[in-house]
């Protein structure tokens, strides 16, 4: 049934809250409504409708709820209203010690979880002052993971893109070539995401052995995949068609609104942390920076595809350098600093009674040292204390620029820690991208932007 | 938010503040909310009960775990040799020049840019710190869209990029607890700095960067929600991750975890905010 009376009608309750005419739906009534809309010549004022998109809907990325006014199929405004995933992580890790920390913020934008533990952990380590004492086979294996974690992520924001444009096939394509990525990252990590695998001082673990040969193996059988996937993707006319000229933003644009990684290379400036200030090691490897000058949602599909290419070319690099090291152990060659007041004192490894620290290790604290012991307490309950001051630690991240602002008073536990996250600061655009647009421009839009609310809520 | 009414905390004579605009919604009950004295637009006070999540329990309050330090140990030295790691000291409350680096050409570019404009350094800036290869210029903050306008514009500043706000609370820094911290990137230069501005809790109100730099949008926002920071300015200064109707800003130092005790095989594990700490 259809009623239109003005300011009153079943369904708005509060008539305060209606502005206008009222329409009650009940499904299978268009004509009665058109019919109405007609009777009142709402039209001919070009009427302007609200509707609420999300916060639960397959198209808008996650929890993300946007509030549209239509006006026809032309989206006259859009607001963006974020905070259905926010967890408190930042306030959560204030009550942990600062490696306990990384448990925490990897969880921030779960699409990326390396790269939160990796800004935190970088911060962390200028606090300690001891970026340059972390041993380089650590250094390595982030990068490796690193890469690794960028691939995954950008396939995690291509994949569901072709979802919510109705293209199941790049979705389950894209979705193949992931799987694969994650294996490798389980295998390393032991987990496919939340890893806190990267640590103040290093990494959590060694390579386990047959790693370096799944990275080899992934290497040849990953880039057939990627090409495979951009066969169907690259020069699809309705995939073009859909994004070619969409969502455009330019440079100007993007520097006002703090717009960085793949939506700022899509404007033609080649800026990648990597490159311009780099940690980890990063100069020391040769990929190229991906750029182009469409500004627009293909283009940002593109960059991200060209950076999967050459994501594969660090990880060729990493595994290179990992086997020409070998494998000595961790006494030659650590992957945890070695100043023992920061670095955990044993290796995990799997005893007949599950994980734990080293036979060794337990043999030397239970019957030999008791100092040893005390101190294994000690590092472990207490944690390390860390000089007081305040870093700001940036990494590139598969989404832009992603900081730690990390601030320590003297203690065993982070003072404050801010994840300057790329998504929350993108989904600002959306505004400036979309209205005046059609409403079905929206969906790419959002997607090429590849927020994710982990890291927007927090 | 259906926990038992708060009591009010506040003192009997002092008076009921107005609310600011975009201020949470006082509750039914003779809201705790005392004018700051001095404070002109007479803002909730984060001093009053109006920062406590309304389930706290008055139980809570009123027995603060304080449990510090080893096994009871107090005051003596740790026998294990861990208490002589802490470092417990405030960073330079001032660097003396040189800085190194960059650090020199930024300020001396910034100073010759506010000499431009007619404002001394000095009544610009109130302290310089270069900490652990980091710039930061303390800016008073009724100069702070002044200052962010030189370091965007100035040639030899160009700072385009602001990374967005970050809010530090520092309850113990009497007459300057809420810090906004902004991080600026210069592409053109390949530089960082970092402005720090500072706000007494009694009045929290500093001037919004949205004008300078249009991504501070929603991080003054996200800062406003977490902190209380009053963004004077900003186009439309409202909640940004907590429901609308929260009360309280939960970054505070004053606004507890909320953790609950967890049960597993028979023991009861506290929650992190009660369990032992030792700093």
């Amino acid at each position: 049934m259809t009623s239109s009376t003005p300011r009153a009608a079943a369904g708005a309750t509060d008539a305060d809250a209606a502005e206008g005419r009222v329409y009650t739906v009940s499904g299978e009534d268009w004509d009665e409504i058109i019919a109405a809309a007609n009777e009142a010549r709402d039209f001919e004022h070009g009427e302007r409708i609200v509707i609420n998109m999300g916060p639960q809907h397959p198209s808008t990325h996650g929890v993300l709820r946007l509030v549209l006014t239509l006006e026809g199929e032309t989206v006259v405004e859009v607001r963006p209203s974020i905070g259905y995933l926010h967890t408190g992580i930042e306030k959560n890790m204030e009550y942990r010690t600062w490696t306990q920390g990384v448990t925490f913020c990897t969880r921030a934008d779960y699409l990326m979880p390396l790269f939160n533990e990796a800004a935190y952990c970088l911060g962390v380590e200028r606090l300690l002052g001891i970026e340059d004492k972390v041993p380089e086979r650590a250094q390595i294996i982030r990068v490796l993971l690193l890469e690794i974690n960028r691939i995954s992520s950008h396939l995690g924001g291509i994949a569901p893109m072709g979802l919510e444009l109705g293209a199941t096939t790049i979705y389950t394509q894209g979705a193949r070539l992931r799987e694969r990525v994650l294996d490798l990252l389980e295998l390393i990590t032991g987990l496919r995401m939340n890893h806190a695998f990267i640590r103040p001082g290093g990494v959590a673990q060694d390579l386990p052995p047959g790693a370096l040969e799944a990275i080899r193996a992934f290497l040849e059988s990953g880039p057939e995949l990627v090409r495979q996937l951009r066969t169907l993707i690259d020069a699809n006319t309705i995939f073009v068609g859909r994004n070619k000229g969409v969502a455009y933003l330019d440079l100007a644009a993007c520097m006002a609104l703090g717009i960085t990684g793949p939506v700022l290379r899509s404007t033609g400036l080649p800026w990648d942390l990597r490159k311009s200030q780099p940690y980890c090691g990063y100069e020391s490897y040769e990929f190229d920076v991906p750029v182009n000058d469409m500004g627009d949602a293909y283009g940002r599909y593109l960059i991200r595809m060209d950076e999967i290419e050459q994501s594969m070319r660090i990880i060729g690099q990493c595994a290179d350098r990992l086997a020409a090291r070998g494998s000595p152990g961790p006494d030659k060659d650590p992957v945890m600093i070695r100043d023992a007041k920061v670095g955990w004192p044993a290796q995990l490894s799997l005893g007949p009674d599950g994980l734990g620290p080293s036979p060794e290790h337990i043999k030397h604290i239970m019957g030999q040292s008791m100092e040893a012991l005390i101190h294994h307490f000690k590092l472990i309950t207490e944690g390390f204390r860390v000089p007081a001051g305040q870093v700001y630690a940036a990494v590139e991240s598969p989404r832009g620029e992603l900081g730690a602002h990390v601030v320590s008073d003297g203690t065993t536990r982070p003072y404050r820690v801010h994840l300057r996250d790329p998504s929350f600061t993108h989904l600002q655009s959306v505004a400036a991208m979309c209205e005046g647009g059609m409403i079905a421009d929206l969906i790419p839009a959002i997607a090429s932007l590849d927020p994710v609310m982990g890291g927007v809520d927090r | 938010m259906s926990g038992p009414e708060e009591t009010p905390k506040a003192k009997p004579e002092e008076t009921h503040g107005s609310q600011a605009p975009q201020g949470p919604v006082p509750p039914a009950a003779p809201g705790p909310e005392p004018a700051a004295p001095g404070s002109e637009a007479a803002a909730p006070g984060p001093e009053s009960d109006g920062n406590l999540p309304a389930r706290l329990g008055e139980e809570r309050l009123a027995e603060p775990v304080v449990r510090t330090g080893m096994f009871g140990v107090q005051g003596t030295p740790d026998t294990s040799g861990y208490g002589l790691l802490r470092v417990h000291q405030l960073p330079a409350i001032e660097s003396p020049r040189p800085y190194g680096s960059y650090f020199d050409e930024v300020a001396d570019a910034l100073g010759g840019a506010l000499e431009a404009a007619g404002v001394g350094f000095s009544d610009a800036i109130e302290r310089v710190i270069a900490d652990r290869g980091e710039l930061t210029f303390y800016v008073r903050r009724e100069r702070l869209p002044e200052v962010a306008a030189k370091f965007r514009d100035d040639p030899a500043l160009r700072f385009e990029l602001c990374s967005g706000v970050s809010g530090v609370h520092y309850p113990e820094d009497t007459g300057r607890e809420l810090h906004a911290v902004y991080h600026l990137l210069s592409i053109t230069h390949n530089r960082r700095v970092r402005l720090e501005v500072s706000a007494p809790d009694a009045d929290p109100h500093i001037p919004s960067l949205v004008a300078v730099y249009p991504t501070n949008n929603w991080h003054e926002r996200e800062t406003w929600d977490f902190f209380g920071i009053i963004f004077d300015g900003h186009p439309a200064l409202t909640r940004i991750q907590m429901p609308d109707d929260w009360k309280g800003h939960p970054q505070r130092k004053d606004y507890p975890l909320g953790g609950i005790p967890v049960e597993y095989r028979g023991a009861k594990i506290p929650p992190p905010e009660e369990r032992r700490h030792y700093s």
